[in-house]
């Protein structure tokens, strides 16, 4: 994001006096650039200039030359002698391309270079050190660390003991702003001085129109003469031409691959940039201070005519980053014609990044400039495509201002001959489609509608024309025309954000609207809240857990590899590669939350899990490209919802450990699989759906121990028990541990709908019944207690097996289940016979259905 | 009926000293009595079928009539402050023996009584659901969509074209293969077009959910996380109820003095937009504004996406972080402690946030 030092800034807005980046940052928020930084001053501390007053050469014993100097660095910060004199100051060192009587920079004691550095006096080569001469490298200020900066060599003088931080422009803070998408134009001091005006009213001159930075004719004669270009795009995107604007100039005679001037480094160093030659240094510095990219091409490597056109089939590029690169049919190209060959070569990705054969090199001295507008979806499209985040493209797919190629161009120009020599041809190509900027409807009174600010038609009107609109009335409407340099603003709410931006987003009144009656929580997530509470009330800890999961998961859970719970979304981009897909089950993840808890020594857990799964349906079809703004009709609807996989939400829960505590009261409880399956009844008795227990082998569960609940129609609604014990070694995780899954959607699905009819609670007495019933060992007892139930009948109040018996006393391969009953009539006291025949009944449709038979008859 | 081998002491029921004295005795047997079993005792002696009141009211009905009636009244008044004083004294040692067996029996109510396992919510579902309650307390509803979403939903309804820069910079998790046209929704905001396509109008709705970025874990930054998203649409709304709103909930969730404050900004769904900072007087090193979320008037494309005519319909939407405002509520420095899962964080929290 685009950084601001404060005295760039200062060149085209009046900055008060005392301005630092804090207050610059706060004057910019209101309008909405948020500062993202504050970048600390690069150098803290002593850091001056110093005069080389004696230099001797030391060689070492491990080869090298040492220079022992004596540095003036002025009255203020020399070294006090024993006299009470101060003298210069001993400094080591290792260049050697300095002499005596150059002026250099030396950081004191104290000073802190970029790293951070910090210097101080040291014992060094049999002296001590008492600073250090820097080079350009070692202050943040290039790369250049040939030797030590020699400040005559930069253009630069300045008396021994003047701040060097000054001086380089080391010392001062840079605002780093945040740029939203549709303000493109704020990537330039250009359009932050413009917003800093409009926050604060300082004065704006603004440096893209014609005689700020440029000279007024150099940009208003006709163009014509120049270097021939040629736009051919024979497929635009969307019918908007991929370059509307060429402006083109060639400059002979310049050392282009010399070092731009210091204050330009300084900057672009600032800015965020790395300077690198003039040429390069140039283009950048004008993007930076205008907003407009520039390429500068070799001009001896550049064959008229250059044409703009789509790329072809076959064609590939190296940019200007050595990467090879094969171009798609929609990538927007500049090429030139050797050889008569009109548009053969390829030159660069137009508006993202050159090609390396063109590039600026050492022996480069004339140079063509370009300067152009191309369209933002093609920009976009190719940046992304080829993964080009480059600074031109970051400008041009948000948006340059179409009219200031010129002005740029100019400006550049201007700029290598006055620091690099060398002459401009007067012939300036300009090769000009763009149209007219356009006129925005407003309905005068949109703003104050929308806002709920009372704005009056001059507000309004004077808001824009502050912008740079022009502001036509026309009955209740607003014709506005909009700057060039204000792409962003098409549509008549575009327009009214900013009329409520520099009209003050403080001036809103707070008004709570009145919402129609609500109808609260639905039912569903009225129940789910309860399920929720329930399953914390019943000792469980409530988790949530990352979707993400691998197949190597499923592995551990045992899952077959024909089990539909591998069928997962994947995801294109995982933040893991080991986890790129989605959850098909909530266990997956839960038991990971489970083996964290572990690891951190928890050793009874009861964890729960209420949260969505992805279960893709095989060949579903993909989701239909719809463009936006258009209602989808309501078939392209329907394939939207097609494509959408069900995520179905399920609740999960995971326990190991003691149940129950041991404790002053006694031995506690371990877990065990009925606990799981408890709490999966107390999930479906909540949201009031009667499921049945049926056995089941479901991995990860233990085979012998998993229970299958169901709806009564047989709907799988999940599963409960122990899981299996090559699971648990897996995933060290206790032994016994047990678990539940259950489909939530599923059990919502079969809530009952109409309010609960409830029975009348009977006052008459209760008759009480015992019955135990022998079985074979392998019958369940879930059958035998509902044959009970059922042959009971209406005057069963209350059914309950209450002991499972095996022993010699029932006989080989039988068990005896213990039942009591509680009976009761609605409209009477039972007698006797009412009960024995209860008795009966229930003795002898277990008979019937399990062949129960009465323990003891 | 008196039988022959009843030790029978002579009392008369005419001889009214002798009755007296009987009843003198048996009061003082009562009052003498120490405990309960003593009590039964006496009363068996003095009151009982053979005691010798018993016996000499029994005899009363073999005297001349004329006696019958004196006899009467005397017994009766006698036997009557006897049984009475036996109730009294009973009650006394009831309840000398009730003080003495609670004493015995009392224990130790400070040992422990966590006999069961504690379970507990994680406090940001409890954070969910109490921000749904400040919306449905409003009258709002409370809506929800998928998590893995159509591109069209997450992005194109909302404004966002397929060459916007601001859908490539969503950080967003792509699905397989790349023509599904499906991704790890980047924020409940395509709930608000979901909404509107089957809702009738008005519409005011919260939707809180869980959101997804490709984001690495670090103390403020998770992959995975949760929104709040706001939408209310109706005749003319305007940006003052939309900071109505935001007061209001700010309100609700930090406190009487809170309120929000709107920068502006730019959000592909919104125009005008802004970015909205909460007023946190608890604020750690004095009370401070806090960055909360974005918002703003919804974009008439979006409208349009959903079948309103927003020449009719204007209205707001907003959206915030879940995580963030409880880390600020409750100080929770570190995301690690919310996506972990650790049971000792979430088991920190009542029920009630």
């Amino acid at each position: 994001m685009p950084r601001i030092p404060l005295s760039w800034l200062a060149e085209h807005v009046a900055l008060p006096a005392g301005a630092t980046a804090e207050s610059v940052a706060a004057d910019l928020v209101r309008v909405g650039l948020e500062e993202e930084a504050i970048h600390p001053a690069a150098v803290t501390g002593p850091l001056v200039i110093g005069q080389v007053v004696e230099r001797t050469p030391e060689p070492q014993r491990n080869g090298k030359t040492i220079n022992w100097c004596r540095v003036d660095v002025g009255p203020e910060h020399g070294e006090v002698r024993e006299d009470g004199t101060v003298g210069p100051r001993g400094i080591v060192c290792g260049a050697h391309n300095f002499d005596v009587g150059d002026r250099v920079v030396v950081a004191l004691p104290g000073a802190v270079l970029p790293g951070p550095f910090p210097i101080a006096s040291r014992r060094t080569y049999g002296h001590v050190s008492d600073g250090m001469i820097c080079s350009a490298r070692e202050l943040g200020l290039g790369e250049d660390h040939d030797g030590i900066i020699v400040i005559s060599r930069l253009g630069l003088d300045a008396e021994p003991g003047t701040d060097a931080r000054e001086l380089l422009g080391l010392g001062e803070e840079v605002l780093e702003i945040n740029v939203t998408p549709d303000r493109g134009y704020c990537f330039a001091m250009r359009g932050v001085a413009r917003e800093y005006g409009h926050s604060t009213g300082a004065a704006f001159t603004d440096p893209g129109l014609p005689g700020t930075v440029t000279d007024v004719a150099a940009v208003t004669r006709p163009a014509g003469g120049g270097f021939t270009v040629e736009l051919a795009d024979d497929a635009p995107i969307d019918g908007v031409a991929g370059c509307d604007r060429f402006v083109a100039q060639v400059v002979r005679g310049v050392a282009a691959a010399g070092p731009s001037p210091t204050w330009m480094q300084r900057r672009l160093t600032q800015a965020g940039m790395r300077p690198i030659s003039l040429a390069v240094d140039v283009t950048n510095y004008v993007m930076l201070d205008l907003g407009q990219p520039l390429h500068a091409y070799d001009l001896g490597l550049v064959a008229e005519p250059v044409v703009v056109r789509r790329a072809r089939p076959g064609d590939a590029l190296t940019t200007l980053d050595d990467v090879g690169r094969t171009l798609h049919p929609e990538d927007l190209v500049i090429t030139d014609s050797p050889d008569g060959r009109t548009g053969a070569r390829l030159l660069g990705l137009a508006g993202v990044m050159g090609g390396a054969e063109t590039e600026v090199s050492g022996s480069t001295t004339d140079l063509l400039i370009e300067g152009a507008h191309f369209d933002a979806v093609s920009v976009a499209r190719t940046s992304r495509r080829h993964r080009i985040p480059s600074e031109a493209a970051k400008r041009f797919e948000r948006g340059v201002d179409p009219q200031l190629a010129r002005v740029a161009v100019a400006r550049a120009v201007d700029l290598l001959v006055a620091h690099g020599g060398g002459v401009a041809d007067d012939a300036v190509t300009d090769v000009d489609r763009t149209v007219p900027a356009p006129t925005v409807p407003l309905p005068v009174d949109l703003p104050a509608r929308l806002v709920g600010v009372p704005y009056s038609a001059a507000e309004v009107t004077e808001t824009l024309e502050t912008i740079g609109c022009r502001v036509a009335p026309s009955g209740d409407t607003l014709l506005v025309t909009v700057p060039s340099w204000r792409p962003d603003l098409r549509v008549g709410v575009d327009l009214v954000e900013e009329v409520a931006r520099l009209r003050g987003y403080d001036a809103i009144p707070s008004v709570l609207p009145a919402a129609p009656g609500g109808r609260g929580l639905t039912g569903e997530q009225a129940a789910r809240r309860a399920v929720a509470r329930a399953l914390a009330g019943d000792g469980w800890t409530q988790t949530l857990s990352y979707p993400f999961v691998g197949a190597d998961q499923h592995d551990a859970l045992g899952l077959p590899a024909d089990d539909p719970r591998r069928r997962a979304l994947r995801l294109a981009n995982p933040l893991a590669d080991t986890q790129p897909e989605m959850r098909t089950n909530l266990l997956t993840t839960l038991l990971e939350t489970a083996r964290r808890n572990v690891g951190r020594g928890t050793t009874d857990l009861a964890l729960y899990e209420i949260g969505l799964v992805t279960r893709p349906v095989e060949g579903a079809p993909p989701a239909p490209q719809l463009p936006g703004a258009v209602r989808p009709s309501d078939d392209d609807l329907d394939r939207l919802a097609a494509a959408v996989p069900p995520q179905p939400r399920r609740v999960a829960g995971f326990l190991a450990g003691a149940r129950e505590r041991a404790g002053w009261w006694g031995p506690g409880r371990r877990a065990e699989h009925a606990d799981a399956i408890a709490a999966a009844l107390l999930v479906a008795r909540t949201v009031g759906v009667p499921v049945q227990v049926r056995p089941d082998d479901h991995a990860p569960w233990h085979p012998g121990r998993t229970a299958r609940l169901e709806l009564a129609d047989g709907t799988l609604v999940g599963h409960a028990g122990e899981l299996h014990p090559q699971v648990l070694t897996r995933l060290a995780l206790p032994a016994r541990a047990v678990a539940f899954e259950l489909d939530l959607d599923v059990l919502l699905a079969a809530a009952p709908r109409e309010p609960l009819q409830a029975e009348p609670v009977s006052t008459y007495p209760v008759g009480k019944e015992d019955l135990a019933l022998v079985v074979d060992a392998d019958v369940l007892a879930g059958d035998v207690e509902a044959a009970v139930r059922d042959g009971a009948g209406d005057l069963l109040e209350e059914l309950r097996l209450f002991d499972v018996f095996t022993g010699p006393q029932v006989g080989e391969g039988k068990k005896s289940l213990a039942f009591s009953l509680r009976l009761r009539a609605g409209d009477r006291t039972l007698t006797a016979a009412d009960a024995a025949a209860v008795r009966e009944a229930a003795v002898a449709e277990a008979a019937r259905r399990v062949g129960a038979v009465l323990r003891g008859a | 009926m008196s039988t022959p081998e009843e030790p029978v002491p002579a009392l008369s029921p005419l001889d009214a000293d002798a009755v007296d004295a009987a009843l003198t005795r048996a009061l003082d047997a009562v009052a003498g009595a120490a405990d309960l079993d003593e009590l039964k005792a006496v009363r068996l002696a003095h009151s009982g079928d053979r005691s010798p009141l018993s016996l000499a009211n029994r005899e009363i009905g073999r005297l001349a009539p004329a006696d019958k009636a004196v006899a009467g009244k005397l017994l009766g008044s006698v036997r009557g402050r006897l049984t009475a004083a036996i109730a009294a004294r009973q009650g006394e040692l009831e309840a000398e023996r009730d003080a003495r067996v609670l004493v015995e029996e009392a224990v130790d109510v400070t040992l422990p009584a966590d006999r069961t396992p504690r379970g507990a919510r994680h406090p940001l579902e409890l954070l969910q659901e109490r921000v749904a309650d400040v919306f449905v307390a409003m009258g709002w509803e409370i809506a929800e969509g998928p998590e893995v979403e159509a591109e069209w939903f997450n992005f194109d309804a909302l404004n966002f074209g397929p060459d916007h820069p601001a859908r490539q910079m969503q950080d967003t998790f792509f699905v397989e293969p790349a023509d599904a046209g499906l991704v790890l929704r980047t924020h409940t905001s395509p709930v608000q077009a979901r909404t509107l396509l089957s809702r009738d109008l008005p519409v005011y709705i919260a939707c809180p959910g869980r959101t997804f970025r490709t984001d690495e874990l670090d103390a403020t930054h998770t992959p995975v996380f949760h929104q709040v998203e706001g939408l209310a649409i109706d005749k003319g709304l305007t940006m003052a109820h939309l900071k109505g709103t935001l007061d209001h909930f700010a309100r609700a969730m930090f406190g009487p003095e809170s309120r929000t404050r709107l920068r502006p900004a730019y959000f592909p769904f919104t125009e005008p937009s802004a970015e909205m900072d909460f007023w946190f007087p608890q604020k750690k090193g004095g009370p401070g504004w806090i960055e909360w979320g974005g918002c703003g008037m919804v974009n008439p494309n979006v409208l349009r996406a959903c079948g309103v005519d927003p020449d009719v319909y204007s209205g707001f939407a907003f959206g915030m972080g879940i995580e963030r405002t409880l880390m600020f509520r409750h100080g929770i420095a570190d995301m690690h402690d919310m996506v972990e899962g650790d049971v000792r964080f979430s088991q920190q929290f009542a029920g009630v946030l």
